[in-house]
């Protein structure tokens, strides 16, 4: 009997989920409650996976095709956490569109159930169910608004490149079937073979796979689109939460199965890594819609954290853990003043609805400016230490190019993050948003804005948290 | 010592900045912020005048040194003031409440958040002249461009945008490459603090690649020619408080680099780009001077020289004399005086007449007298006049030099009279000369808090110029060591 114990989370999950469908079908106008349950059974999930598997060693289940360790313990709960905010601070701008249907987070519980999977798992199969999973969920969020054409738009764009990636990364898979025989991650490293280069065909298809999904360049061009026509508490969903499974599978796939062929992958994810910082820097240069902006400035964070796991060693996967926990904060900041720039059931995501923000609501604007200061990595803001770290770990291997073409990049970065604060603090006002946001929604700006800015303070505490991750 | 002084210096003015941050902006309370940040930055300078009388001159060690873990096995908190940097704290501490004062006449809306700025500036300031641990350092010296930013976006002139994202970005772009240093320093020794640094040194083979990291940070900031131009734009579209703060401590921070992390670390390297430094230096002399010559705006004239002054200070220290390095520290203490008193009198008459422009004024001599000498005053101590503190430094410098290099010299000493033709054209052209502009008439004298603010400035620069002993004590043994260390470091390696 295998030890159940520490599926128990999922477990839940899925059981939570299909309740949670009856009782909205059943009850009559039970979104609110369907929410409220949803909120208590992530946050009821991530107790169940702190309790009962974060302590234990690396434990392999179901035929070795699920690994319980401290990685995909910690990676469940900062997908359970973050899952939770999205959810929390979404509902006022679902109602004000009326789309706050018990749908929404059924789907955002789903996906989440799928990441899970996707962070288990040590098989391809396995791991490819709970792509599928959380990706057919984040199609149908997309569309969520679907009234409007842009949304609905978004979410088929989505469904179509999504597809087309997913068919690129079974084919990979296949092939690292073939040329193995078998889809478990362990197997495969036993029994690999260098000389074989269909197996780096392989892993050249999964990695386009994963990169599209963690949107990084060249496979980005769904991004903006998405972003920008998805409704914006889905946006913040797809900015944060996605990200951090996906970067998982990364650590997962490369470096248990293919550590040994480190140095044909490595050169794949420098690339990766450095399009993605500089495209990302430079693309966002031109952008006029902040959520438009916003998914290129993703776009570059996804290439510092690649550049964390390019390293190859285990304080590269450390940097990366804490830098995507850091990009995940500053974004649920950075959404938070998105949400909050509403005027008569509007919602406004021009740059230019920005301007004179600082005179008509100071606190706003300063979070804001804090916020993105952190984004371009100034000091001595949380969003520096992010970056001080990955680099540390790329500069120990000796990748001093990546080092320097990054950090170039944050100097490009940094332009159209000084140009949002030009526009916020420098330029004239305009008329006053709506003050009336709901406690959760300033609740999170404040706590991400407090927490970027003391996190120099108490940098040691995530440091540890991230340092029992051990991959190698 | 128990108490931590160095790190009250440092939180001083960012808890002033707290308290001033949660009382209410309104016209009444603007008057009371003004008192408690005054009082902050006052409370400040009176610290760091105990911790000069409390600092032992006849060491070389670092004093007052605190250490705590910072972020566990990585970096440590380290702070600690040697001769060469407690002088810049003392100037940073004197500056800013003066900078307090000056604002009275200069900035009129959002005074509140303007002198909270100014305090978390100077928090990092500080900081960044008294860490001993290279990330810290970083640190402190990145975070300055954030309040800077703001202090030029914000209450600038007209171009003030243009002129605040070309500091910023200039500033970051020269800095990331130090970053990679620090970060390759710590790889390569397995520890940033600056005083194991010392101890171990760094392997040769690196040496250059990091000095040129380093060099790109530092040179930028300085500013050194070429990558001068941002600040001619920032000092004339920032607000004159906001220009005296960048002439007087932010320019130091680069000098005062060039001494502890150039000299102090690379040995070798800075041996091998001294033609580089002494170059790039009297171009900067020489370069610069004609431009600022040419310049019809006072303060991008005063900013120009503000280069070729930097331009002594980079070459007093690469001559690795210990006349040049004190003399550049002097002469860094005493354009922080200078170069900051000359901004306010520009402030003070665009106050009232609201242009920057040379042609507007002539003749003021007899409108506003009182301006019109202390004017005088450091346009005579910026062009280096015996019996004030620009002479000194001027003076160590060109006799490191002579040591050093001839021809440097020569010509370094070429631009001293160029220094005192634009200076003194200035003067002649602003105060002297026939009364056209009958708008002038209506200018009155210095009020109270300018002729306070000008005096104070006015009589050290006067004090260390006839008598400079006191600097020199404090900084003599710290830099005497140094060039002990440096040259015992370039005959063990090489």
């Amino acid at each position: 009997m295998e030890n159940l114990q520490l599926v128990l989370p999922e477990i839940f999950l899925s059981l939570s989920i299909m309740f949670l469908l009856i009782l909205g079908v059943f009850k009559k106008n039970s979104s609110r409650l369907v929410q409220s349950l949803s909120l208590a059974v992530l946050i009821i999930t991530a107790v169940i996976t702190f309790n009962e598997t974060i302590g234990i060693n690396e434990t392999k289940i179901f035929n070795n095709s699920i690994i319980i360790d401290y990685l995909s313990s910690l990676m469940k709960i900062i997908t359970l956490l973050a899952a939770f905010l999205v959810l929390i601070i979404s509902s006022n701008y679902l109602k004000t569109f009326q789309i706050f249907k018990i749908e929404y987070p059924i789907l955002i519980l789903s996906s989440v159930l799928g990441m899970m999977v996707m962070i288990n798992s040590n098989d391809l199969i396995v791991f490819y169910m709970g792509l599928e999973l959380q990706s057919l969920a984040l199609y149908v969020l997309a569309t969520f608004n679907r009234d409007q054409i842009k949304s609905s738009e978004a979410g088929l764009k989505y469904f179509v490149l999504s597809a087309l990636s997913s068919g690129l990364l079974l084919y990979g898979c296949s092939l690292i079937y073939g040329f193995t025989g078998s889809t478990n991650f362990n197997v495969i490293a036993d029994q690999l073979n260098s000389n074989e280069y269909a197996l780096t065909f392989g892993i050249v298809f999964i990695l386009v796979g994963l990169a599209f999904k963690i949107s990084a360049v060249p496979f980005h061009m769904w991004a903006p689109d998405v972003y920008e026509g998805s409704p914006t508490s889905v946006t913040l969903f797809f900015t944060m939460v996605p990200k951090i499974a996906a970067l998982t599978v990364f650590i997962r796939f490369l470096y248990v199965p293919f550590l040994n062929l480190i140095d044909q992958w490595q050169m794949i994810l420098i690339f990766l890594s450095i399009a993605s910082m500089l495209f990302g820097a430079i693309a966002a240069i031109g952008q006029t819609n902040l959520k438009r902006l916003v998914a290129y400035s993703s776009i570059g964070h996804v290439g510092y954290a690649l550049a964390g796991v390019a390293a190859g060693t285990n304080d590269g996967i450390q940097s990366s853990v804490i830098y995507i926990t850091i990009y995940i904060l500053m974004n649920l900041g950075l959404f938070s003043c998105l949400l909050m720039l509403k005027r008569d059931n509007n919602y406004y995501e021009k740059i230019d609805d920005l301007s004179g923000l600082s005179k008509n609501h100071p606190m706003l604007a300063l979070s804001l400016l804090i916020i993105l200061f952190s984004l371009a990595g100034i000091p001595p803001l949380a969003g520096f230490f992010a970056k001080f770290y990955v680099f540390k770990a790329v500069i120990e291997q000796s990748m001093y190019f990546l080092a320097i073409v990054g950090l170039l990049s944050t100097v490009v970065a940094a332009f159209y993050y000084l140009r949002l604060i030009k526009i916020m603090y420098f330029d004239e006002q305009k008329e006053k948003y709506d003050t009336d946001h709901g406690f959760w929604l300033k609740f999170s700006l404040t706590a991400s804005t407090l927490l970027i800015l003391i996190y120099f303070i108490f940098p040691s505490q995530l440091i540890e948290v991230v340092s029992r991750i051990d991959i190698i | 010592m128990n108490f931590p002084i160095l790190s009250s210096l440092i939180l001083l003015p960012s808890i002033g900045a707290l308290f001033l941050f949660f009382t209410k902006s309104d016209k009444k309370n603007n008057f009371t912020g003004k008192y408690v940040a005054l009082f902050t930055s006052a409370v400040n300078f009176f610290l760091s005048i105990y911790l000069w009388i409390l600092f032992d001159p006849t060491t070389s060690e670092f004093q007052f040194v605190e250490e705590r873990i910072w972020i566990k096995d990585l970096i440590n908190y380290k702070v600690g003031v040697d001769g060469i940097s407690i002088l810049f704290i003392l100037l940073t501490t004197f500056i800013t409440p003066l900078c307090i004062v000056s604002v009275n006449n200069s900035i009129k809306e959002r005074l509140s958040e303007f002198l909270i700025a100014v305090l978390i500036m100077e928090s990092f300031m500080i900081g960044v002249f008294c860490s001993l641990d290279l990330v810290i350092f970083y640190l402190f010296f990145e975070a300055g461009l954030i309040p800077m930013f703001l202090i030029i976006g914000i209450w600038g002139g007209a171009r003030r945008v243009y002129s605040a994202f070309k500091f910023f970005l200039y500033t970051l772009l020269g800095s990331v490459l130090m970053l990679v240093a620090i970060i390759t320093i710590y790889w390569l020794n397995g520890t940033t603090d600056v005083v194991e640094l010392y101890n171990s040194g760094i392997d040769i083979k690196y040496q250059n690649l990091l000095w040129l990291a380093f060099f790109s940070s530092f040179a930028v900031k300085t500013p050194m020619w070429p990558v001068h131009t941002w600040l001619p734009d920032a000092h004339v579209e920032a607000p004159t408080a906001g220009s005296v703060l960048l002439a007087a401590i932010l320019l130091k921070m680069a000098g005062y680099g060039f001494i502890r992390f150039s000299l102090g670390l690379f040995p070798t390297a800075s041996e091998i780009f001294t033609p580089l430094i002494y170059t790039l230096s009297v171009i900067a002399i020489i370069f610069t001077s004609f431009i600022a010559l040419m310049q019809e705006d006072m303060k991008k004239l005063i900013a120009y020289s503000s280069v070729a002054h930097m331009g002594y200070v980079t070459l007093g220290i690469f001559t690795i004399q210990q006349q040049g390095i004190e003399g550049s520290i002097i002469q860094m203490i005493s354009h922080g005086l200078v170069s900051a008193a000359l901004f306010l009198c520009v402030g003070v008459v665009y106050d009232r007449m609201h242009s920057r422009l040379i042609n507007t004024y002539g003749g003021i001599v007899s409108i506003i007298p009182k301006y019109s000498i202390l004017f005088m005053l450091f346009t005579l101590a910026a062009l280096g006049l015996p019996g004030t503190s620009g002479f000194v430094g001027e003076f160590l410098i060109l006799m490191g030099a002579f040591k050093d290099n001839f021809l440097v010299a020569v010509i370094a000493s070429l631009g001293v009279i160029i220094g005192a033709a634009y200076m003194l054209w200035l003067y002649k052209r602003v105060v002297f000369g026939k009364l056209i502009n009958t708008d002038l008439k209506q200018m009155f004298d210095l009020n109270r808090s300018e002729l306070f603010i000008l005096s104070c400035l006015a009589v050290p620069t006067l004090f260390f110029g006839f008598y400079p002993d006191p600097l020199i004590n404090t900084i003599e043994v710290s830099i005497s060591d140094l060039i002990d260390q440096y040259n015992f470091k370039l005959a063990s390696k090489t």
